[in-house]
């Protein structure tokens, strides 16, 4: 692997191994001129890498404003492909509407659920705690598309067809093995003698829990939240196979949709700007919590 | 609704201050409740179900019409695109998971090393998997179409399309995929290189030992439960694919690039309509998923021994 090569300092010279890790040893280096002119090849090579990254989401956003044929924004710079996006059928309000409804839905129960799943699994013991675990955990080795075909039907059966709701709640589902263990070993890290004591001066399980031990447990509330709001307004299948009526459709549906709008010739500067929404509101918060997202993909690595 | 059940615990729990091991174990069930009722309702009884819809005859608009056993398991095997699907998945599957375990741990090792400029690379392979995968289809889509594509005047030149053969459409999805999810197995790599504890490197050192010596003896055996782990979720997650062939592909060009879970869903909501058939595939992919990953472990397990 030619890739490997480069990471090791060769301003220093040292023959170090590849395998390193990071906080193994600290060498001061690329101060001089010659270390400095030793190190470029590896800042091009990796800048290069990190530009093939980020360079489609750049193109988007700049393809999105600027003129094309075939599109709303034929001569010039504008917000065409953008106004073409907001009379589409039910229009983009609507859409958006739904998919931060359906999202915020989805996050909010997970949340709920997780919070007081992860209490009861981290400091109860009860018949069935470890064959319930288990089983939420299982919900990741089932196939997405296994469950939505008989939840489908039963959604139908209860009158939630067709329903954001319904969405919703599937959403939650799927989002449980995660945020559950999550939320345990989150529950787990807090010292038992914070809410003993809190049991001790005249709290209830429930006092403690909301006063004591929300605040300690926030970190992993947040990793969730993120998590499940990028889960839910990314979805597509579940709405998919769920929605069929255009005016309950969610965003993702709705720009995929859009495609086939004129005899098949594809508005391709549209599609472009529905990408740009999607997208923005996942890559603000990327930025924004990026601590607690890599939390997030790091306690997934710790379970195996 | 169900998440309302847990507001009940204040009064039980001031009542029972010594707490006996009885309301103890209620109290867990009362905070386990929202969890429990989830998990069955919208997991558990749609499990059985497709078990049931794939014995009985199911049409997408009457609803059951009884047990028809085994005739759904037989429809399924001898669709038409069933072997085609399965041959293309796994091919798709061996494809994706090379390349994304070999690029998501040179990502890391290029990375590991904690600086400002490292940071910011990070961040810059990560942003892709903030996207959802239907939006990261589409961005592709624009961005492969003979069209709109940045890189038309190359196309032109050299006569190729993206997504014009199947082997160049199963390329190109690849392509999308690794972009969007290299940042995720670098994480994940990092994670298990940062587990390697430094000492062992040092001694591999002090043996004389040459930098590539020590990534195949030392870095490489150490990491295996990473690899594990990293090798059963991209499997797991390229056997299932849909959403990136669906927008990106549409299954085609000529039915070339059918997943199986596209199966499903045509055979479920396309034209055939046909409940019974799609869960009698969904049965087939639960069943073959279980195995190959029981198959995965057991292998990642008896290596170490």
């Amino acid at each position: 692997m030619a890739v490997v090569s480069p990471s090791t300092p060769t301003a220093t010279g040292g023959s170090q191994p590849a395998g390193r890790p990071p906080a193994a040893r600290r060498r001061p280096r690329g101060v001089t001129v010659a270390g400095i002119a030793l190190r470029m090849p590896y800042w091009v090579f990796t800048g290069a890498v990190g530009l093939i990254f980020l360079a489609p989401l750049v193109w988007t956003a700049v393809a999105s404003v600027s003129p094309q044929a075939g599109t709303n924004q034929v001569d010039g710079w504008g917000l065409g492909n953008y106004e073409t996006l907001a009379r589409y059928q039910a229009g983009i309000w609507r859409y958006l509407f739904n998919s931060a409804f359906v999202s915020l839905l989805t996050v909010a129960l997970t949340l709920a659920i997780s919070f007081l799943g992860g209490y009861a699994f981290a400091r109860f013991r009860f018949p069935g705690r470890n064959f319930l675990f288990l089983l939420t955990l299982a919900i990741l080795m089932v196939p997405y598309a296994t469950l939505l075909i008989p939840l489908y039907v039963l959604l139908n059966e209860v009158g939630l067809e067709n329903s954001l709701v319904g969405v919703a709640l599937v959403l939650t589902m799927f989002q449980l093995p995660f945020s559950t263990f999550l939320m345990r070993i989150s529950f787990e890290a807090v010292p038992r003698e914070l809410d003993e004591a809190a049991t001790v001066d005249g709290c209830s399980t429930w006092g403690a829990l909301w006063r004591v031990l929300l605040p300690a447990v926030k970190p992993g509330l947040i990793t969730v939240g993120l998590f499940s709001f990028l889960a839910a307004w990314n979805d597509f299948m579940a709405p998919l196979i769920l929605i069929n009526d255009s005016e309950r459709m969610t965003l993702p549906l709705a720009v995929s949709n859009l495609r086939g709008q004129v005899q098949g010739v594809v508005d391709y500067g549209a599609t472009e700007a529905g990408v740009v929404i999607l997208a923005l509101p996942c890559i603000v918060l990327f930025l924004l919590l990026q601590r607690h997202y890599v939390r997030g993909f790091m306690s997934g690595a710790l379970k195996g | 609704m169900s998440v309302n059940a847990p507001s009940r615990p204040p009064e039980a729990a001031t009542r029972g201050r010594a707490r006996p091991r009885g309301r103890h174990a209620l109290l867990g069930w009362l905070y386990a409740t929202p969890t429990a009722v989830f998990v069955v309702a919208l997991f558990v009884v749609p499990l059985g179900l497709v078990v049931k819809m794939s014995v009985s005859r199911w049409p997408l608009l009457t609803g059951d019409q009884g047990f028809n056993a085994p005739d759904n398991f037989v429809k399924a095997v001898d669709h038409r695109f069933f072997t085609d699907s399965v041959v293309f998945t796994v091919k798709y599957t061996v494809l994706a998971t090379v390349l994304l375990l070999v690029l998501g741990l040179g990502l890391a090792l290029l990375v590991q090393e904690s600086s400002r400029w490292n940071n910011l690379l990070r961040a810059s392979f990560l942003i892709p998997s903030a996207l959802g995968l239907a939006s990261a289809s589409l961005l592709f889509y624009v961005f492969y179409s003979p069209f709109a594509s940045p890189l038309k005047p190359l196309m032109d030149s050299w006569g190729f399309t993206f997504l014009g053969s199947p082997t160049a459409a199963l390329l190109s999805t690849t392509f999308l995929i690794v972009w969007r999810y290299a940042g995720f197995y670098m994480v994940l790599m990092l994670v298990g290189l940062q587990g390697i504890p430094a000492d062992v490197f040092e001694a591999a050192r002090s043996d004389g030992a040459s930098r590539w010596q020590t990534f195949w003896r030392v870095t490489l055996p150490l990491l295996r439960p990473t690899l594990a782990l990293t090798t059963v979720l991209c499997v797991t997650g390229s056997l299932l694919a849909f959403e990136q062939f669906y927008i990106l592909t549409k299954g085609g060009p000529d039915n070339s690039t059918i997943t199986v879970v596209q199966l499903i869903y045509s055979v479920a909501f396309q034209g055939q309509n046909d409940l019974g058939v799609a869960a009698a595939i969904s049965v087939i992919v639960l069943g073959a998923l279980i195995l190959i990953n029981a198959l995965q472990l057991r292998a990642f397990r008896s290596e170490e021994s």
